[in-house]
């Protein structure tokens, strides 16, 4: 065992992630638009992220030697909007304007308006290249930040994931840790019948990658993935997740119309007040 | 026959690898072709091959670019602006990040490869992408320029360079003004309005019309976006009919780009040389541009038709 998380931290991540999963329910519903399926499988890996490890401060947003994250499935904006509003990046109150003219909160995250959101993505595919570009940066200036990703099990049909594999493997890029939020579901069914990424931790390991597979909904798991990847030298680190999509609304759980679906006004009262059980 | 602009491009990024400590060079598996090979010698810390893969060579600079450094990506411009389009699109000009794509081998005159590798269409592409710059330079001189101005302008720029050498058109004396048109000669009865190697050509081409008893005005649009309205306008106003030439094709590039302005703006008569919506073939580069319209009897020819049709 590397390390651990404390109890108190165990709570409050705990309680941080059920604010931010409350906040994605509420702003997708305000925006009648969104995918809450895949934001909240991811969840916990963002919470254990931003609140157990990232070195960010909201008040130095564009620091230099800041830790970095790409939400590559940019589709699940919400958890990361929700997440940098629980860190202080953005005020709550803004959390509602998703998706709605003016707003710096486009359905996909756009870099140029919003602090503490690193790259611009939606685009399936891009970001763990952009990571890459990151992580090289770090090494070539020879800081000691390091780069997060978040990549969909769909999103692996993708090929530019399997360019940017290569590539972050061969230039030995051991400040970068990516995650694979495995809900295995996408729009169309379950990835594995719609267009098989399978097996995925044995392809990441044949390209040269640290593999490390956990429950994306256990933050001891999480976090002792983050910091093991911490201690390899020379590979990249893909962390394979195992995830529920809608992952902490009983009826969102494992079903495929939730992927870009937004609840009704009243659905969202009756799953609000379900999670407050 | 001066320097292929290519040539010139991997010169200047040698030179500028010292003054801009955070150029960072990517290019794709044909640094000798796109000349970036001069800065890897000069600065292998700074130099990375991302290998057959543009889509990741779009997408990497655009990591680098986000974290402070100045990336410069090389391959043939068929695979910069056609393979990576949407890389370009969505990570590099939505975010506006400093990437400067210089995209070597475009147009008709790669030669013997044939249509697969003739870009005639990455001006259009790259020129339809908000917050892109797209230059096209005329020769060595400009390139060096071009290149030099892409450093330190902060923004995404699309650069684009041919593999053959080009005629020189311009002497030490030059300078570069982004934006600006180069009036290269004056004249009354029309405007041949040229980009790139076709620049040159363009100069041939006036020069023989004078023998017929045309003179034309020739100006140089180097930058395609932001197009230097006020010039082309002007041209409209002063001369009454205007010629574009380009080795792209006509939908899309300069010749389109000048018509917007013109039916905006000051509607007179214009007449387009390029590749007329076809595809090319395999040819000596010479060869190519004799079958594809783009010698200086073409320009001619349409400056005759040009002036023909003034009211």
């Amino acid at each position: 065992m590397v390390a651990q998380l404390t109890p108190a931290k165990l709570t409050e991540l705990n309680e941080r992630a059920q604010a931010v999963r409350r906040n994605i329910v509420a702003m997708i519903t305000e925006a009648q638009s969104g995918h809450p399926g895949g934001s909240l499988s991811a969840a916990d890996i963002l919470v254990t992220l931003y609140f157990a490890e990232m070195r960010v401060d909201p008040h130095s947003p564009q620091d230099a030697d800041r830790d970095r994250f790409v939400l590559s499935k940019g589709h699940a904006a919400p958890v990361l909007y929700a997440t940098l509003a629980e860190k202080g990046f953005l005020p709550h109150s803004e959390l509602l304007t998703l998706r709605k003219i003016d707003s710096r909160l486009q359905g996909h995250p756009d870099m140029k308006g919003i602090p503490g959101v690193d790259m611009s993505t939606g685009s399936l595919g891009q970001g763990l290249s952009a990571a890459n570009g990151m992580a090289l940066a770090g090494k070539i200036d020879e800081r000691d930040y390091r780069v997060y990703a978040l990549l969909g099990d769909g999103e692996l049909e993708e090929g530019q994931n399997w360019e940017a594999a290569m590539f972050a493997a061969h230039y030995k890029l051991d400040n970068l840790t990516v995650f694979v939020d495995n809900n295995g579901l996408q729009i169309d069914g379950p990835v594995a019948d719609v267009m098989s990424p399978l097996p995925i931790p044995e392809k990441w390991r044949a390209f040269g990658w640290n593999v490390i597979e956990i429950d994306g909904h256990d933050y001891d798991a999480i976090y002792q993935a983050i910091q093991t990847a911490k201690t390899v030298k020379g590979r990249p680190t893909m962390v394979v997740a195992a995830t529920v999509k809608g992952k902490g609304v009983c009826r969102m759980e494992n079903m495929v119309d939730w992927h870009g679906k937004a609840p009704s006004h009243e659905e969202c009262t009756l799953i609000l007040s379900e999670m407050d059980d | 026959m001066g320097k292929a602009t290519r040539e010139a491009y991997g010169e200047a990024l040698r030179e500028l690898g010292a003054r801009f400590k955070d150029i960072i060079v990517l290019d794709a598996d044909l640094s000798k072709s796109t000349k970036t090979n001069l800065f890897a010698k000069e600065y292998p810390n700074r130099f990375f091959n991302v290998g057959i893969a543009e889509q990741n060579l779009v997408g990497t600079a655009a990591g680098l670019a986000a974290a402070g450094k100045i990336p410069f990506v090389s391959t043939f411009a068929i695979f910069a602006s056609g393979r990576a389009f949407e890389q370009i699109r969505n990570s590099v000009c939505y975010p506006k990040l400093n990437v400067k794509i210089a995209a070597t081998h475009a147009g008709l005159t790669v030669g013997e490869d044939g249509a697969t590798h003739q870009a005639i269409e990455d001006i259009s592409l790259m020129r339809t992408i908000p917050n892109m710059t797209v230059i096209v330079p005329a020769d060595a001189t400009e390139t060096h320029q071009a290149v030099t101005f892409a450093a330190q302008y902060k923004g995404p720029v699309y650069i684009r360079l041919g593999r053959m050498g080009a005629p020189d058109v311009f002497g030490g004396d030059y300078e570069f003004c982004h934006g600006k048109a180069v009036q290269l000669a004056e004249g009354n009865d029309l405007t041949i309005i040229a980009t790139g190697m076709m620049v040159a050509t363009a100069r041939r081409a006036a020069d023989e019309l004078t023998q017929a008893g045309l003179s034309a005005r020739v100006l140089n649009i180097h930058t395609i976006k932001p197009i230097d309205v006020a010039a082309i306008v002007a041209a409209a106003n002063d001369t009454g009919a205007i010629v574009t030439c380009e080795e792209h094709s006509i939908i899309g590039g300069l010749g389109s780009a000048v018509a917007e302005v013109l039916v905006e703006n000051a509607p007179v008569p214009l007449e387009r040389v390029g590749v007329l919506d076809v595809f090319g073939e395999s040819g000596t580069p010479d060869a190519l541009l004799a079958k594809y319209n783009l010698t200086v009897a073409d320009i001619v020819r349409a400056a005759k038709r040009v002036v023909s049709r003034k009211k």
